[in-house]
């Protein structure tokens, strides 16, 4: 299969708009999960606001929230594509100029010294464009992600020692969760990252913010820490917004590499409840959106 | 528990009727103010052409349309998605915006710190919680955008819009000391040494 670029680029211009306007359906049942267990009367007002806010984007056609992020576009490529690396990057990158162009969309990127606002979503490295291979043939999936920045804030990193064990990496999460309170838009997906080196570890963390709600971690150990960590979360009594209430978080999500012997790495970063990514996978028989 | 609909401007007097707990429902006019917006203002020395003396402000950079000017859009401006940002970023500027500018109320998410709560005290303001990310919703309170201000920092301008019933807001730090957040704030920190138990990670 010859990927096309000019599909590429009709694609990350779709994809930018459709995840800023759709929640995905696991985010949707995640928060009639949260109303449902949810018992405080200032909590579940603010749920109720949340679901509001989706029918009302769904009805008149809006996004759902004013932040449209950075814009993330993870590739993954399978077997028996024929493409040209450097176009299909180039292609990524006009696709997500022309959409905030055409869509209006706020351009939410600056240059980090001088904070200057280019008006296209896009500067320096931005928008940021991951590309990884998988087995399935003649099968390309583009997933669209814009992150938040208000979650984003709620990033940290600790080089823990291997002596202070699995407990110290666990208290970590516990006090950044605590510390961020409303600020970074609860009920969220807390995305921890544990091993690798320390900007895999941060990766790590991202790829598990991000990941649909309901999957597992890989790992045995990490989907052990990941079922305790989303139960005791949602004991800690931050709430939606940070106005109190059981539901802090849909779930902590775990992602786990192995590490050097002398390192504990652990890392945070967290996904708001507008959890928005939108995914276009290209096959021979055409393209599908989920 | 008291609901307050508010015509904007108000004085001090108004938002010392305003208690935690209480919901308010802005009419008239809202400013929108972000981080660029207050470093340019108060770090920078830049003054606004716009009198902000007794009105909300609200922690925001629109999604807009530029559009011919007209009776409908006298700034040349639509909006389109209107949501809010975090508040706790512009904790320093709460003071210098109620001492020079006059503000009396923040409309924010995510609640701020000590210093706004002694400002409030003081000086007579209150910080009113929007649902953060629901700015679908939000976009349907505002009725225009009337103005803009400092528009070379677009989007973090300073926006003028007119509003029709904005809220209901929850009051979240008052005039008086009070503040929901610092509640909350203790009441986790009393069950953390539990859940840390429960994991298997006391200190």
């Amino acid at each position: 299969m010859k990927l096309d670029m000019d599909e590429v680029e009709r694609l990350s211009a779709d994809l930018y708009v459709r995840a800023l306007k759709i929640l995905p359906p696991d985010v949707k049942a995640g928060f009639k999960e949260l109303v449902d267990a949810e018992t405080g009367e200032t909590a579940r007002a603010a749920l109720g606001v949340m679901v509001e806010n989706v029918q009302v984007a769904e009805r008149t056609n809006n996004i759902l929230c004013q932040d449209t992020g950075i814009p993330i576009y993870n590739v993954t490529i399978g077997r028996g594509v024929d493409f040209d690396g450097a176009d299909l990057k180039q292609a990524i990158r006009r696709g997500c100029e022309r959409s905030t162009r055409e869509n209006s969309l706020r351009s939410s990127v600056v240059h980090p010294i001088t904070r200057k606002n280019d008006q296209t979503s896009c500067g320096v490295r931005v928008p940021i464009i991951h590309v990884d291979f998988d087995e399935r043939d003649e099968t390309v999936a583009i997933e669209m992600i814009p992150k938040g920045s208000g979650s984003e804030n709620g990033s940290f990193l600790q080089m823990l020692l291997p002596s202070q064990g699995i407990a110290a990496a666990k208290r970590f999460v516990i006090d950044r969760v605590i510390e961020l309170g409303g600020r970074v838009c609860p009920p969220t997906i807390v995305g921890v990252g544990l091993g690798g080196t320390s900007d895999l570890c941060m990766h790590l963390a991202k790829i598990a913010a991000t990941r649909p709600l309901k999957t597992v971690c890989p790992d045995p150990e990490g989907a052990r820490i990941e079922a305790e960590l989303s139960r005791a979360v949602n004991e800690l009594g931050v709430g939606p917004q940070g106005l109190g209430g059981r539901s802090t978080s849909f779930a902590v999500h775990v992602e786990i590499a192995a590490t050097h012997i002398t390192q504990n790495p652990v890392a945070v970063n967290i996904q708001c409840h507008s959890a928005r990514r939108a995914t276009a996978t290209i096959t021979p028989g055409g393209i599908a959106f989920s | 528990m008291t609901q307050h609909v508010l015509d904007m401007p108000i004085d001090a007097d108004k938002v010392r009727e305003l208690r935690v707990g209480d919901t308010v429902t802005l009419r008239r006019t809202l400013f929108g103010i972000r981080d660029a917006t207050l470093i340019h203002m108060f770090d920078r020395g830049r003054e606004t052409r716009f009198d902000l003396q007794g009105h909300a402000v609200i922690h925001t950079a629109p999604n807009v349309r530029r559009v011919e000017k007209s009776e409908a859009a006298p700034a040349g401006y639509e909006p389109f998605c209107i949501g809010t940002t975090t508040s706790q970023r512009m904790e320093r500027f709460t003071r210098p915006l109620m001492e020079r500018e006059g503000v009396r109320l923040i409309i924010g998410k995510g609640g701020m710190g000590p210093d706004t709560l002694k400002a409030f005290q003081e000086l007579g303001g209150a910080y009113l919680a929007i649902v953060g990310g629901a700015a679908a919703l939000e976009t349907t309170w505002i009725e225009q955008i009337e103005d803009v201000d400092m528009d070379d920092l677009h989007p973090e301008s300073l926006w003028r819009f007119k509003i029709k019933d904005f809220g209901p807001l929850l009051v979240a730090m008052d005039a008086h000391g009070g503040s929901h957040y610092a509640n909350i704030r203790d009441d986790v920190a009393s069950r953390r040494d539990a859940v840390l138990a429960s994991l298997g990670a006391s200190e």
